[in-house]
């Protein structure tokens, strides 16, 4: 009756799956090890390790070593600037950039738009724009939510009528973070208000200089000033700006949302951020002893690993289906629920561990001061992140979206 | 890195899935259950002949030389089709401790049966004051003249009432928790001072309390060195435990499954349970909760053979998971089905009980979390 099985009874040879390096991915890892020790400027990197806000100028810079290196395009097709990495040696790479704490680049332009022109857009765009996104000279942010659209992005009015061979833009874009370094926008607009609402919308890229285009900060609850809104007042924008055809925005949205969205988790900084987090317990003093003779507090910290660990083969396994042909698609939403579930249970951690030394308010000036601070360096930073990083589960398609994808996508309901 | 099956353990897969469906439908299992021994000796009999028995030993013990990766498909698969048949407790407890301690006398006369099928063997090693430390133990041996005579007891011990012969884990030196002084017997169930009793335990299982008076054993009953059974014990304990979490997350797959199936199915408020989003939120943490599972369950067989930290570490990762995910899908399933899910004709209590069983079988997860943060 179960005759197919007699075959694997005669020949049947335990096999192992194999998680482990290959010798030529230790060489890899090795490589990009000492890469980092001899690239890695030292003064960014103390500003770094003690929580000190990065200028724009240190990020451009780390940004342009990379380049240089031809490591900053990593998902790129190889003719475009890519490196034709392996999914082992991609993933070994973002572990070593986070073990070094190494800046985060801004990923508008890289990983978002540049995709985007590379897929979608007409030569001209190719050729003015992809160079300049590789080696740093054009900052991008992005426009997509709008006051009356969060969650439901598609209903975003912001206006692009053509008129001859401009379109003229008018409405606002929000949450647009560090629009007040960016040189360029890409913004979803919408260029026919008639039928379905996603159908009317293109994907418009503009000059921030164009006169009519205004932005005004937002302060977050954690005093930084890192989004803003963006006005546009009658802005025009040569048709030519326009990627793909009119009507094809939505396309393009969906296309970013699926795309290059592995490692939106963060689990190689949060691997390093834990063990910062388990270093520091030694050094708070609670009684005679240290925060590490606290086992509650101890119990949270192997909970949290634990669920990194679970969330960490997560990834690497989409990363192993993905290289088989696979798309990555709805488990990206698994990966950000989960990713960002443990930031921000880590930021709760870190404020728990320095106890009262997260009270004092910490600017990002007062942060960036060479005057002492108020307690232990490693308190500083805990509070204003803690209060940051409640945009993670709200940002990117909130968490509530994620599981609604999720729930359609993957459970069919 | 690589994290599939290969051509074999993909056609072992097929091969259980098949069986299931075809012999093992609910009303075959009850069928089961209620049977004397609790399971089905044709069935274990069909195990031995199609090599799932064999597959955890190497060829020179008549097995098939697999590995941990391939009894995590075994027991992955048995999960799903909750299988009532003593697969953990005869081959990952007892087959694992005969075959690293067996002589080939014992091999032959016990090992080599259990393997094809014909023969149940139980491992009795809890005691009512253990709990979860398998150091901790009171079951006396003392050397006789013609052997060594066993005075305890033992609980919990699965499939004793269908086992001829059962192992017997008693101290034959140290204190009540030292790892030092355990020693491992081979007892005939029906030997004198011997007696069984049996009981059904919740989840469909048959397990007996054991009381050891006075039992006289033979010098050759003794397995391995004496004093030194301890890390013999807990090389098997690791395995099954590879085995139940494997299981458990078939089950979990499984209960997902069902799950879905029922709020597509269902309706109030002139529309399907599924259609709610308050629901549909619910099953998708469910569904976050078994890939969680999933991942550390392949990362955990991928690291038993690592070295002892590392595998430890992996097992008490795993094994905490399991009692965490195990408990939130477990509740969510029950309630998600409403008031027909807390009935015994709905199969997903059965698969409920059997999870819940499994959460504090070789250990909970406060007991692995400790374990994780000792190492």
């Amino acid at each position: 009756m179960y005759n197919d099985v007699v075959y694997f009874a005669l020949n049947y040879r335990g096999v192992l799956m194999n998680l482990s390096f290959s010798k030529e991915d230790q060489e890899f890892q090795q490589e990009v090890r000492s890469f980092i020790e001899q690239n890695y400027p030292s003064e960014i990197k103390e500003k770094q390790d003690q929580g000190i806000p990065l200028s724009k100028e240190d990020t451009v810079k780390w940004h342009k070593i990379l380049n240089d290196k031809g490591w900053l395009a990593v998902n790129w097709p190889e003719e475009l600037g890519g490196t034709g990495w392996t999914i082992t040696q991609k993933h070994i790479f973002q572990n070593e950039l986070a073990a070094a704490n190494t800046p985060t680049l801004m990923p508008f332009g890289v990983n978002m738009c540049g995709p985007v022109i590379y897929t979608f857009g007409s030569d001209e765009q190719k050729e003015f724009h992809l160079p300049k996104i590789l080696n740093g000279d054009i900052w991008w942010c992005q426009g997509y939510s709008e006051p009356g659209s969060g969650s439901d992005l598609a209903s975003l009015k912001t206006k692009a009528e053509k008129k001859g061979d401009v379109y003229v833009v008018n409405g606002a874009k929000t949450w647009t973070t560090l629009a007040q370094h960016a040189d360029w926008i890409f913004c979803l607009v919408r260029t026919d208000g008639s039928g379905k609402k996603q159908e009317g919308i293109s994907f418009l890229l503009i000059d921030m200089k164009t006169p009519g285009v205004e932005v005004k900060p937002i302060i977050t609850i954690d005093g930084t000033h890192e989004v803003n809104m963006v006005y546009f007042d009658n802005v025009e924008v040569p048709v030519t700006n326009l990627v793909g055809e009119e009507g094809f925005g939505w396309s393009i949205a969906k296309f970013l949302l699926a795309h290059e969205r592995t490692g939106i988790a963060g689990i190689p900084s949060l691997k390093r951020e834990l063990d910062r987090l388990r270093d520091i317990t030694t050094q708070i003093q609670v009684g005679e002893g240290s925060l590490k003779d606290d086992a509650m507090f101890m119990s949270k910290l192997d909970r949290l690993e634990i669920k990194l660990t679970a969330a960490e083969y997560t990834e690497l396994r989409t990363l192993a289906a993905m290289s088989a042909g696979g798309h990555p698609g709805p488990e990206s939403s698994i990966l950000k629920i989960l990713g960002t579930d443990l930031q921000q249970e880590l930021s709760d951690l870190f404020v728990e561990a320095v106890g009262y030394y997260a009270h004092p308010f910490m600017t990002e000036e007062d942060l960036a001061s060479n005057e002492s601070r108020i307690g232990p360096d490693f308190a500083a930073p805990v509070m204003p992140h803690y209060l940051n990083y409640r945009k993670v589960s709200i940002y990117g398609g909130s968490n509530e979206i994620q599981r609604n994808v999720i729930a359609k996508a993957v459970l069919g309901l | 890195m690589d994290f599939s099956l290969t051509e074999e353990q993909q056609l072992l897969q097929d091969s259980i899935n098949q069986f299931i469906e075809r012999e093992y439908t609910f009303d075959d299992r009850k069928k089961f259950l209620d049977s004397e021994k609790g399971f089905n000796e044709e069935n274990w009999k069909t195990f031995g002949s199609l090599g799932w028995l064999g597959m955890p030993f190497s060829e020179d013990d008549g097995g098939y030389n697999g590995g941990p990766v391939d009894v995590m498909v075994i027991m992955e698969n048995l999960g799903k089709g909750l299988i009532v048949e003593p697969y953990v407790p005869s081959i990952l407890l007892s087959g694992k401790i005969l075959a690293d301690l067996g002589s080939d006398d014992q091999k032959s006369n016990y090992l080599h049966p259990m393997i094809s099928g014909e023969k149940i063997i139980s491992f009795a090693y809890i005691e009512p004051q253990s709990r979860f430390n398998l150091s901790d133990c009171l079951t006396k041996a003392t050397v006789s003249d013609d052997g060594y005579v066993l005075d305890g007891y033992k609980a919990l011990v699965h499939n004793a009432s269908a086992s001829d012969t059962l192992i017997v884990s008693a101290r034959t030196s140290g204190n009540q928790c030292d790892e030092k002084g355990i020693s491992l017997f081979l007892v005939d169930a029906n030997a004198k001072g011997v007696s069984l009793r049996n009981y059904s335990t919740i989840d469909g299982g048959k397990a007996s309390e054991l009381t050891l008076e006075n039992v006289t054993v033979s010098k050759d009953s003794l397995l391995g060195e004496i004093d030194e059974g301890f890390s013999t014990i807990d090389n098997a304990i690791d395995l099954a435990t590879l085995g139940i979490c494997a299981e458990a997350v078939g089950i979990m797959g499984k209960m997902n499954e069902m799950t879905l199936e029922y709020t597509k199915t269902r309706e109030q408020f002139e529309q399907k349970l599924s259609q709610f989003q308050a629901l549909q939120h619910r099953m998708v943490d469910n569904f976050m909760h078994y890939e969680q599972s999933k991942s550390l369950l392949v990362m955990c067989a991928a690291k038993m053979n690592d070295n002892t930290e590392d595998k430890k570490k992996a097992l008490a990762s795993l094994k905490y998971q399991i009692g965490l995910s195990g408990k939130h899908i477990g509740e969510e399933s029950i309630q998600l089905h409403g008031g027909m899910g807390v009935t015994d004709e709905m199969h997903i209590g059965h698969y409920f009980k059997r999870l819940t069983t499994i959460r504090t079988l070789y250990g909970n997860s406060d007991y692995h979390l400790s374990n994780y943060a000792s190492l």
